[in-house]
């Protein structure tokens, strides 16, 4: 790999939805090989699409907000994932589920420096930046740093523990539930729940005052 | 039978090149450093086998080790309190120490 | 990669187009109930394209490479047909969708 760049990113690319690029032309070749010779099929293809894209940080921010009102439920949210977050209505699959939670103590922040492991059984695909050298370079090492760069600031006295995913186990943090949301039913509060409090990037705010 | 037990002080091996050359799931940056079981996973097929293909790649049991970024990083910029917690499998690992 | 010096983070996002979405499902279906290749098979083939991949390749430009290779691998496409469907899809230009 090389150490030359100081930057990470490439020209932004258009939509390459209408260009048949080198790899795209690949994926579609290699797509009709296999349905072809019976492997997968055509719908099979498509349901794995629909389903992977109807998984989004909102399932994951109903978890967060169950545990924020529900004792119990966070108790058994972090002693078995699986069932706990399943009993909410979303399968999560083979995926094996370690939940976080922040205290005031300890901030916790997940990256896969080995590749982009994420707990996309629950959440949906990562984000771009999850997956960019920079980060994942980065937070292992400069933790406080990176967490400066998506405006969160850790005070001194208070852990940051970084959990690298490098092998079978995804992780969610449960963030803390912001103060003055003493009033606000399960819904509200899982509108303020967004994915990147999930990552550990950022803290969940407080609710915007009229 | 898991031959670490949560809180036992551990050391990763630091091997490199791998022979043979495979896919390795235990990063650099911990390699010949020492931490501490903060739990034991479960076991799961050798990554480094099933990186070949090997369906039935022998299962090993998976360890989280929790590291100290002070001992990590050469003039670490943070707390004192902060840690980093990684998978390790436990042909990776020895008794610290050693 | 954990621990080498970078630059800031781009969070720049774009939303993945539908080719991009089939590279995704097909490796969840060849790894998952297809038994046909491992998600470290995946990796491994990553790490094993050319240096300069990262910057050169977008992420699932990264994955349909090294799940070719690894079907390749397996036997369970040929160079030859591999090849010959290409030429066509190229020449055919996008499918309907």
């Amino acid at each position: 790999m090389s150490h030359t760049h100081d930057h990470e990113h490439a020209p932004p690319r258009p939509d390459l939805d209408d260009t048949m690029t080198y790899y795209r032309v690949m994926e579609e070749a290699v797509r009709s090989l296999l349905i072809e010779k019976g492997i997968v099929t055509a719908d099979e293809v498509r349901r794995e699409v629909e389903n992977m894209d109807a998984r989004t940080p909102a399932n994951g921010a109903q978890v967060v907000a169950r545990a924020w009102v529900d004792p119990d439920f966070r108790e058994q949210l972090v002693a078995n994932p699986k069932q706990a977050i399943g009993e909410i209505g979303h399968d999560i699959g083979p995926m094996h589920l370690v939940v976080l939670e922040n205290t005031p103590a300890v901030h916790n922040v997940v990256v896969c420096t080995l590749c982009s492991c994420y707990p996309r059984w629950l959440l949906g695909r990562p984000p771009d930046w999850y997956k960019s050298r920079a980060y994942r370079s980065r937070v292992v090492r400069e933790p406080r740093a990176v967490l400066r760069e998506f405006g969160t600031e850790i005070a001194d006295d208070r852990e940051v523990r970084v959990h690298d995913s490098t092998a079978d186990m995804r992780y969610l943090v449960l963030p803390l539930r912001p103060d003055g949301t003493d009033g606000l039913s399960e819904a509200e509060l899982a509108a303020l729940v967004g994915r990147d409090s999930m990552i550990g990037v950022t803290e969940v705010a407080p609710p915007l005052r009229a | 039978m898991s031959r670490f037990a949560v809180g036992d002080r551990v050391r990763v091996h630091d091997l490199w090149p791998p022979t043979p050359p495979t896919h390795v799931r235990t990063p650099h940056y911990v390699r010949g450093h020492e931490g501490v079981v903060e739990r034991i996973c479960g076991t799961f097929g050798n990554p480094e086998e099933l990186a070949f293909g090997r369906r039935d790649a022998p299962r090993e049991t998976l360890y989280r080790v929790r590291f100290r970024q002070a001992d990590l990083w050469p003039g670490y910029d943070g707390s004192a309190a902060d840690h980093i917690e990684i998978e390790i499998y436990e042909f990776w690992l020895s008794p610290a120490g050693q | 990669m954990g621990g080498l010096e970078a630059g800031a983070i781009d969070r720049e996002m774009h939303d993945y187009a539908l080719w991009e979405r089939r590279v995704d499902a097909l490796m969840m279906l060849l790894s998952g109930p297809r038994r046909i290749m491992t998600v470290d098979q995946l990796r491994k083939g990553i790490e094993a394209l050319p240096p300069d991949a990262y910057d050169s390749m977008t992420y699932y430009e990264r994955w349909i490479a090294s799940l070719t290779n690894a079907l390749l691998d397996a036997g369970v496409l040929t160079t030859e047909e591999l090849g010959a469907r290409m030429a066509e899809v190229s020449a055919r230009g996008p499918e309907a969708e």
